[in-house]
């Protein structure tokens, strides 16, 4: 999906704050929230895609005012009203409050029909496609050109892993691209290595 | 904010949302509690980038481990009796020479090779650091206190799946009498992401 999270780009902010030996965590809550989820996933109650995916999924609004800590917190807590553990009304009882959670999950896909492999040096192109649930194609790469460099071991497809359904697993290739032609006049001169997914991706004619 | 079902009710404290999480964990005989020390020890006495440090380290001075880190990431983990979770199939070594500099991000959330770097820094997983770094890498860089020469060429690495990255730094010069634990000492964590060199 088109979310707030695909930040790859995007224009407007500022300075990034960084700091010498920058802190991991602030509060105890934080090291609280990342072990929650943690312990959610190990206990097989949702995968990294789906928990990635409900992160996904919070409106923009939320996105950008949560910080990053209380964004695993709506995902572990969404996951847990979706899955059945809670309904929303207990939660909110329990906590003595509203409880903002994500939005409801548009259907995931499996794998492409064409999908097909590639060899270091191949030039390929990123399908112009626009896909409702979880995709790992950050949108500055949609429809552009690069060369694949290696493939990695096959992983879980997000776009059907991230929705609990089942597709084969597939590799992804290092792709680089050029940040002048994903940016024309409007980037620094560098190379942007991404790992996409074979369904991604098609032999640039 | 959201699709709140009882939209006039005020927001509960982050802390009391954590709280009605736990124990509906609690519930589910997870035993969250257990786990919460469990993991706070990992993350901060395991998951240190000393880990990272100590490959680069023996790679600067250890040219087979240094052939095994760069082709075989996984196998140089395992070697030095490092481990990543279950998800992370692949864990790539970008060398940085004179010519190349390489620096890692994760546009779409905050993705690291966590038990080998760290827990990603604030500033990794603040909206500023992700949205710039693949557009303006030098200037992200130089406003960061890395100046890079204009020859340089900068190659982002956006970890977008489970393949996780880590910068290798170049050995600084003058380090000949140094031991493994000294060089090592002189990596830090952001040279293994790759926003400083040393």
């Amino acid at each position: 999906m088109d979310g707030m999270h695909d930040l790859g780009g995007k224009q407007g902010f500022g300075k990034v704050l960084h700091s010498r030996d920058a802190a991991v965590f602030h509060a105890d809550w934080e090291v609280r929230a990342n072990a929650l989820y943690s312990l959610a996933v190990k206990c097989g109650v949702f995968n990294m895609d789906e928990y990635r995916h409900a992160i996904e999924r919070m409106t923009p609004q939320h996105y950008l005012s949560a910080s990053y800590y209380e964004r695993s917190l709506t995902s572990l807590a969404t996951l847990c009203v979706e899955k059945g553990l809670v309904t929303r009304e207990e939660l909110e009882q329990l906590a003595g409050g509203a409880y903002p959670l994500a939005m409801p999950s548009a259907p995931g896909r499996g794998n492409h029909a064409k999908r097909t492999g590639f060899v270091p040096g191949d030039l390929v192109r990123v399908r112009d496609e626009h896909v409702v649930g979880h995709v790992r194609m950050p949108g500055y790469i949609r429809g552009k050109h690069g060369v694949v460099i290696s493939q990695s071991p096959v992983y879980p497809f997000p776009d059907a892993h991230g929705h609990g359904i089942h597709a084969d697993d597939e590799p992804t290739y290092d792709v680089r691209f050029e940040a002048t032609h994903l940016w024309p006049q409007g980037a620094e001169d560098a190379q942007v290595h991404v790992a996409v997914f074979e369904s991604y991706l098609e032999l640039n004619a | 904010m959201t699709t709140d079902s009882t939209p006039h009710a005020p927001i509960a404290s982050i802390e009391q949302r954590l709280d009605a999480i736990q124990t509906v964990l609690q519930g589910q005989g997870m035993q969250p509690a257990e786990f919460i020390e469990t993991f706070d020890e990992l993350a901060h006495e395991h998951w240190v980038p000393s880990n990272g440090a100590g490959l680069v380290a023996r790679a600067w001075t250890d040219p087979a481990f240094k052939q095994l880190l760069l082709s075989n990431g996984m196998a140089a983990i395992r070697d030095a009796g490092l481990t990543m979770p279950p998800h992370h199939r692949h864990f790539v070594v970008l060398e940085n020479t004179d010519d190349i500099h390489n620096v890692i991000c994760c546009t779409l959330c905050s993705c690291t090779a966590f038990t080998i770097i760290g827990l990603p820094p604030d500033w990794y997983k603040d909206l500023a650091y992700r949205s710039r770094v693949v557009r303006e890498a030098r200037t992200v860089l130089r406003d960061m206190g890395l100046d890079l020469p204009a020859q340089t060429q900068i190659r982002v690495w956006d970890t977008t799946a489970d393949t996780r990255y880590m910068v290798m730094p170049q050995r600084p010069a003058g380090t000949n009498g140094l031991s493994v634990d000294q060089l090592a000492a002189l990596v830090s964590k952001d040279a293994l992401i790759g926003v400083a060199r040393i």
